[in-house]
């Protein structure tokens, strides 16, 4: 058997997942990377993107995740989620309502440096949306 | 001596009362326990975010250019209380534990010579501190429309802060709210947001070296702001469970009090007619033995 874990998946609003993962699939802003059990310490953001993480059970989950960061220690992986919701739950209205926060987000923008955030977000949000219809 | 129907009516409207207070008492309870649950949840969060941090910050101790969200402006000259109450009253001492604490600590820096500012959140807070520091008092956030505090909500009061910070309108920002310990236990806590306090008492050997993706000055250029409105959403939680807690026992102090005092009324109502029922009596009988 694969060596193992700790994986969680924590938002402001609760502990989403505590378990122990063999392998998991991290959009990273820089790029989406796989993270396996005694992986190197990397500290990096998230962009919306699609967490999959094989358990060590053997089954399979996975989660929308917006914004936030992943802390990979030798304690594991901790995911520090802005928002996050379990994949099945996540369709397109609930993109559609992203994709509105966002364009909100760079309406109320009053400096350049903010609105390079909101835009920055609606461009990952576009292009995610993209490659989950294709 | 109050009359047997001035009793009456006494007994009648503290049976009321009581009902009231009960009546909230359960509300309270129910209340309490959701509010307990979301303020549970929300703790692993912000444990790992300080725990994030604090490893951030160990490896950056040595840098000059950290930034000020981090370290402060190297002043502590205009000082920003952010005190956090209730919507509502009738919940014991919370509202004004939590006032008391602000105003303390107001007065003490007045007294040193700083310039101090206050952002209330909720109104009870507003009115206990209005008499005395109204002048300084920079804004209010009403959260009466809030029923369950979701992290947006108090994502928007971090952004608000956040903002003040970057117009220079402060150096130093301290949250007050009160801790949920228990039922009976709110304790009311003081705690620097701007900059953040950072735990150091870890081992060295506990540091862990990072690769950063991007560079450690992008990350903490999110996670600090992100800090900031993460304290400030476990502070709200925090201070739901309290407030429920706090009405919680002082409506079952209140409905105790109640009964206590139907049991004295109607003691002395008994009496009372019994008194009179004696009196009558003594009138008839003298008066059939007069014949």
């Amino acid at each position: 058997m694969a060596d193992t874990f700790k994986f969680e998946l924590v938002s402001p609003e609760q502990l989403l997942l505590s378990a122990d993962a063999v392998e998991v699939t991290v959009p990273g802003t820089e790029g989406e990377f796989g993270v396996l059990a005694d992986h190197a310490a990397v500290m990096s953001t998230l962009r919306p993107g699609i967490i999959n993480a094989k358990l060590a059970d053997g089954s399979e989950t996975s989660f929308f995740v917006r914004g936030g960061f992943a802390d990979v220690s030798a304690n594991g992986l901790t995911l520090l989620a802005e928002h996050a919701v379990p994949s099945a739950e996540f369709d397109e209205n609930a993109m559609k309502l992203q994709l509105d926060e966002a364009q909100a987000a760079l309406k109320a923008a009053d400096n350049d440096h903010k609105r390079d955030k909101a835009q920055n977000l609606i461009n990952q949000l576009t292009e995610f949306s993209a490659t989950m219809s294709a | 001596m109050a009359s047997l129907k001035e009793l009456r009516n006494r007994i009648a409207s503290v049976k009321a009362t009581q009902k009231i207070t009960k009546a909230m008492q359960m509300v309270a309870a129910a209340k309490l326990r959701r509010a307990q649950e979301a303020a549970e949840a929300a703790r692993p969060y912000s444990q790992r975010m300080d725990k994030v941090l604090a490893n951030i910050a160990a490896s950056m101790d040595a840098q000059e250019d950290a930034p000020a969200l981090m370290v402060g402006t190297g002043k502590d000259d205009v000082q920003l209380l952010i005190v956090a109450t209730a919507e509502r009253g009738l919940c014991g001492g919370f509202n004004s534990s939590i006032a008391r604490k602000a105003r303390d600590f107001a007065r003490d820096l007045q007294a040193k010579g700083k310039t101090v500012k206050i952002l209330c959140i909720g109104k009870k807070g507003y009115d206990a501190l209005r008499m005395e520091f109204g002048a300084i008092i920079i804004d209010r956030i009403d959260i009466r429309e809030i029923k369950n505090m979701a992290f947006h909500d108090a994502d928007k009061i971090g952004k608000k802060v956040l903002g003040l910070f970057e117009e220079g309108a402060f150096d130093v920002a301290t949250l007050f709210y009160s801790e949920f310990q228990s039922v009976i236990s709110q304790i009311p806590q003081a705690q620097q947001i701007i900059p953040p306090l950072i735990e150091s008492g870890e081992d060295v050997a506990d540091v862990i070296f990072y690769d950063y993706e991007p560079d450690e000055s992008e990350i903490l250029d999110e996670l600090l702001p992100q800090n900031v409105s993460v304290q400030l959403f476990r502070a709200l939680l925090e201070n739901g469970a309290s407030e429920q807690g706090a009405r919680m026992s002082a409506m079952d102090n209140a409905t105790r009090n109640a009964g206590e005092m139907i049991d004295d009324l109607t003691i002395s109502y008994n009496r009372q007619r019994q008194a009179q029922i004696t009196k009558e009596l003594i009138e008839i009988i003298s008066g059939a033995e007069a014949l």
